[in-house]
């Protein structure tokens, strides 16, 4: 039950909001700024007076399944019970047993520091009645057993919503909007669209791809970075070869809704840019990610018809050019190949330029980006 | 042109064209790219700033990293890993990379020994460069600080496996890692020895010794000291590394 419990705890991801990075594990305090103000994640460890010691298994469960702390109190929805509402009781016993046999760490909590009116928590009865379904995940008898599992993974444990579905002036995700994809709050990065849709989602992803992008962190299609990269690390690569093909399974079939996206390669903008851009290609980019665009294997992702580069919003492309970025190096991918950073080396408008290219040669499909939106991710957080 | 040739050139163009039309698989087989798989091209994301050997760029703030001992890289790169060296972008890179390949990369870097750059000459008055060398080379005894080459080698090329070489570095590179070490932006292993020392160092000590420093040539042997060689000055190195 211990091992099972630790695997769910991976795959739940627990680690990552309630440790602080370089510090000991589940004992909280890491801060979360939001719109909303600063929130500490509480000390999980199983020490009696500051983590979770004293707690049953019944209040865990409890916790976990209604979105309220053992005292009642309502949880802000950085937890993401939202999602572990779905988990079973066998699954969040297993968690918790699990817990109980880490090291405790004696740390007190530190209070959130969340502006007015947000620091009333009775405000959250309205958030939960317009985003909060409580209740276990109830199989879909229309679909595989492996796409349920996919589906319990993914929805439950895993998450994804939190940043894939996107998050409104309220703090909330629509199920309407499912996995559309979505700016992520304070963070700066574009989570993208998982659903079937041809220009943004997963449509053209196989599902080796899709699992290998999951677990190893680097597929023949794109790499993973950013936020992305912690879930890869922390997450993902300890999940078993069934489970990530079961999400995989289970995303790949996720129903798409938004219309493709025009062509815009014509703009003026684009125009203007694209000579600056190519030369800046051909010296800087081609001898990795190739003279067509067309990148190598997994070590250097493809550039052409990759959607990261092509959606709506251009974040990630800047944040790529100007920051760099390994992949995680994981199980199954323990040296990583590396993307250099260009903010020291690019102007603005060099970086708009080189990214207005790629983003809309060899047949991509986005928008021309400017200077100013470059200049905005020069300060964007890299923690 | 024979009706076979003219077939073979357009099945060739729609070959290519689908080929562009999609990022798949198939481009493993048909990449431009030539770079070998190999630790070099791995080290590409570091490479950017301190040069494709290591050497340290014209920047004051992107360190030469070639020759310095194994250890002392490794620990840095696991520093800012775990943050206890300060500077985000590199933190960012290297957040989510394990040990093993850390390690590899303080290696491969330890390893080479590309040709040292020539430094701006210091604009420091000659008084300063006096007391820099002197800081240097013999240390101010009456405020316990040793000197430089106490713990660095007589030459400055450092000491395996911990302790770095202090050549090939502007001196304002090296104002700002006394200043950080100061501050305790600058971490290592407890107890952190050079913080001890940098605590009594005051401001016209590091200007001066930064700037001496970087005004020293080339040295005969880029290799540093081997282990044990020296009998160092203060036992509370960063030890093995973590």
């Amino acid at each position: 039950m211990v091992a099972r419990g630790e695997y769910l705890a991976r795959a739940s991801d627990c680690i990552a909001c309630h440790s602080k990075p370089g510090e000991r594990p589940f004992a909280g305090g890491r801060p979360m700024v939001t719109p909303f103000g600063t929130l500490y994640s509480p000390n999980i460890s199983p020490d009696r007076d500051t983590g979770i010691g004293a707690w049953t298994a019944d209040e865990f469960y409890k916790m976990m399944h209604t979105g309220r702390s053992r005292s009642g109190e309502l949880l802000y929805p950085a937890m993401p019970f939202t999602a572990y509402t779905k988990m079973s009781r066998t699954d969040v016993d297993a968690i918790f047993a699990y817990l109980k046999t880490v090291p405790a760490i004696r740390q007190p909590n530190r209070p959130h520091a969340l502006r007015f009116p947000y620091n009333d928590r009775k405000l959250l009865l309205g958030w939960r009645a317009l985003y909060f379904t409580e209740g276990e995940y109830q199989p879909n008898p229309a679909k595989s057993k492996e796409w349920n599992r996919g589906a319990y993974l993914a929805e439950g444990p895993g998450h994804c919503s939190m940043c894939h579905t996107p998050i409104n002036a309220l703090g909330g995700s629509s199920r309407s909007a499912a996995y559309e994809g979505g700016l992520i709050p304070m963070q700066d990065w574009y989570a993208p669209s998982l659903t079937s849709n041809r220009e943004a989602g997963l449509g053209e992803w196989s599902i080796e791809e899709i699992s290998d992008l999951l677990q190893a962190g680097v597929s023949e299609r794109g790499a993973v970075y950013g936020p992305m990269a912690e879930v890869v690390h922390n997450s993902l690569q300890y999940m078993s070869d069934a489970d990530i093909r079961a999400m995989a399974v289970y995303l790949k079939d996720l129903p798409g809704s938004t219309p493709p996206a025009s062509s815009h390669a014509q703009d003026a903008e684009a125009l203007r840019l694209n000579p600056l851009g190519k030369k800046i290609y051909a010296n800087q980019c081609a001898s990795c990610h190739g003279t067509r665009g067309e990148g190598r294997g997994r070590d250097f992702p493809p550039l052409a018809g990759n959607q990261s580069i092509q959606m709506d919003s251009p974040v990630n492309p800047i944040r790529m050019v100007l920051n760099g970025g390994y992949p995680p190096g994981t199980l199954r991918n323990p040296r990583p190949y590396g993307m250099p950073p260009f903010a020291q080396d690019l102007s603005d408008e060099e970086v708009a330029a080189v990214v207005t290219y790629i983003r809309t040669t060899w047949g991509n499909r986005g928008t021309p980006i400017t200077d100013r939106d470059v200049n905005a991710l020069r300060s964007a957080p890299l923690d | 042109m024979t009706v076979k040739a003219m077939r073979d050139r357009i099945l060739r163009a729609v070959f290519a064209f689908s080929l562009c039309s999609f990022a798949s698989a198939t481009f493993a087989q048909t990449s431009s790219v030539t770079l070998p798989d190999s630790i070099d091209t791995r080290v590409m994301a570091c490479t950017g700033c301190h040069g494709a050997r290591g050497e340290g760029s014209h920047d004051d703030y992107y360190p030469r990293l070639a020759g310095k001992p194994a250890g002392y890289l490794y620990n840095q790169l696991a520093a800012f890993r775990n943050g206890q060296r300060k500077y985000a972008p590199m933190t960012y890179l290297l957040e989510y990379l394990p040990d093993s390949y850390l390690h590899e990369m303080a290696q491969y870097f330890a390893a080479q020994q590309p040709p040292f750059p020539k430094m701006p000459t210091p604009t420091a008055s000659p008084q300063v460069m006096a007391l820099g060398k002197k800081l240097t080379n013999e240390g101010d005894k009456a405020r316990d600080i040793p000197a430089c080459i106490a713990c660095h080698g007589a030459s400055l090329t450092g000491v395996s496996p911990n302790i770095p070489g202090l050549l090939g570095l502007r001196a304002k590179y090296i104002s700002a890692q006394l200043g950080a070490s100061r501050y305790g932006a600058r971490g290592s292993d407890h107890p952190n020895c050079m913080q001890k020392i940098t605590h009594r160092m005051t401001d016209s000590d590091i200007a001066a010794v930064s700037a001496w420093l970087s005004s020293l040539p080339e040295p005969l042997s880029p290799a540093p000291a081997t282990e044990g060689s020296l009998p160092l000055a203060l036992t509370c190195g960063t030890g093995e590394p973590k």
